[in-house]
């Protein structure tokens, strides 16, 4: 798993990317009441906004930490976006990102990194 | 951090976990472990215990008595303050020469005094004004009490347990009960739209109260994020966002609690600040009317929003006041103004929430029908 500074975490299956947000982020969210994702097909470039997530608190944006296209999203979230506090790394996944560049990865966080960069 | 003004309890909140905010000057509770939905859901359920001492407590006397305050209190609001028995509190709101709410808040009748409730954000303009226009009265801060809110359904028993008495109040009673814990002042009121009651109490046993109330398996503390969706659903007002001194009663759609005899033709009409502006407004209605609105979808449209009539017009017809999901209700809710027109149950209008024009339905208030013990 690689990590980004927008508590993003970023899991490789062949060639496309598992994407949601850390349980540190979700936790801090609090709990989460939406989620609107983005659709399927589109092309994607680091950093533009993607996913909106609602939580009892405020809305927040996640950010597309590589460049690719959308292929698949976690319809399930739309129905049930508490999955991102009950699962955050698992079930509570947002967004699948096909790239034909997986070295975009290779500069972020690994685990370790990031327990440190959340203090 | 070091200029917030804290509670009693403050120790107590940070034992039990609570997150703590800067809330009206005062480091305040948020939410505790347990997270906003679950402890809001929790309320209905069973019951909450908040700590609402921030919240200002004013105890008011003259020489005439419960009649000379009340002619002094009705100067300053379009209440019936003179024909409130002793025992009950009511709703009443300062207004301004313009007709806007400078607070909302409750009074109620002890015997020959009045006691008053104000928002913590109010308080340093609330006393002065009362000190000031209610001349021949003594209006006095209370500062060595704690104010808890017990609410939800168990409220009844379980405060009966602790304070005997309690369960045999009425909606909006007030009584001053001994108890282990001192005399308590409770009236059987909240803002949640449960049952429930406030507990004043001294300082110096506020925190054995809380723990001795938290000791209950149905009652778990409720910090202010579930708070304020509790009251949101329950369709009641937070000062500053959904009311201020630009806003009138009649346009706040707080009309009813201006009761027939200070409204135009009763036998005490007028008198209050604004009284020119809101008792014609009472008559023939204002430009714009606070709504709820249900949002399609699950996505809450928040405070700031901005209101159209359809998807493409350039000007707003209106704000959204509030705004939060729903936790009973399973639904986003929001209140806001919007122009008078278009404030019918039913009615389709447009928040532009991130660029995107999204329907919401306006709706009666309150979204989820309250629970009082009447």
């Amino acid at each position: 798993m690689k990590y980004t500074e927008e508590h993003e975490w970023l899991r490789v299956e062949d060639d496309v990317v598992v994407v949601g947000i850390t349980e540190h982020a979700a936790e801090q969210l609090g709990d989460i009441v939406f989620v609107e994702l983005p659709e399927v097909g589109t092309e994607v470039v680091k950093d533009d906004d993607v996913v909106v997530i609602e939580s009892v608190k405020a809305a927040s944006d996640i950010l597309a930490p590589i460049d690719g296209e959308i292929v698949e999203v976690n319809d399930m979230l739309t129905d049930t976006p508490s999955t991102v506090n009950e699962d955050a790394i698992g079930k509570g996944w947002m967004f699948k990102i096909k790239t034909d560049d997986l070295s975009q990865l290779d500069e972020m966080m690994d685990e370790a990194a990031y327990k440190k960069f959340i203090g | 951090m070091s200029d917030l003004k804290t509670t009693v309890l403050n120790a107590l909140h940070r034992e039990l976990g609570a997150k703590m905010v800067p809330f009206a000057g005062y480091d305040m509770p948020v939410q505790y472990p347990m997270g906003v939905m679950k402890e809001h859901l929790h309320c209905r359920a069973h019951a909450g215990l908040f700590d609402v001492s921030h919240m200002g407590q004013i105890v008011i006397t003259a020489p005439g008595g419960y009649a000379e305050i009340a002619a002094a209190m009705e100067a300053l609001v379009p209440v019936d303050v003179v024909g409130l028995a002793d025992g009950r509190q009511r709703y009443a709101m300062f207004t301004n020469a313009l007709g806007g709410i400078e607070d909302d808040f409750m009074i109620a009748r002890r015997g020959e005094e009045m006691f008053v409730v104000v928002n913590a954000s109010r308080k340093d303009a609330d006393i002065p004004r009362m000190k000031e226009a209610m001349t021949g009265c003594e209006v006095k801060e209370i500062t060595d009490r704690a104010l808890l809110a017990l609410q939800g359904p168990d409220a009844e028993s379980v405060l009966e347990a602790l304070v005997p008495g309690a369960a045999a109040m009425r909606f909006m009673d007030i009584a001053v009960l001994p108890s282990e814990y001192g005399d308590v002042w409770l009236s059987r009121s909240g803002y949640t739209g449960e049952d429930g009651y406030e507990v004043s109490v001294e300082d110096g046993r506020a925190e054995e109260l809380a723990r001795a109330l938290l000791a209950h398996d149905a009652v778990e503390p409720i910090g202010l994020g579930a708070r304020d969706s509790l009251r949101l659903e329950s369709g009641l007002c937070l000062y500053g966002n959904d009311i201020d001194a630009g806003t009138t009663p009649v346009e706040a759609n707080l009309g009813w609690a201006i009761q027939k005899v200070r409204r135009s033709g009763g036998s005490r009409a007028g008198g209050f600040p604004g009284a020119d502006v809101i008792l014609p407004q009472l008559v023939s209605g204002a430009e714009r009317r606070r709504v709820g609105l249900s949002p399609e979808g699950r996505a809450p449209m928040r405070q700031g929003t901005p209101l159209f009539a359809d998807e493409t017009a350039e000007t707003a017809i209106g704000t959204v006041t509030s705004g939060a999901f729903g936790p009973s209700i399973e639904a986003p809710m929001s209140m806001g103004y919007v122009s008078t027109d278009l404030a019918v149950p039913g009615t389709t209008v447009y928040g532009e929430v991130r660029g995107k024009r999204l329907p919401a339905k306006v709706v009666a208030l309150p979204f989820r029908a309250a629970n009082f013990k009447r």
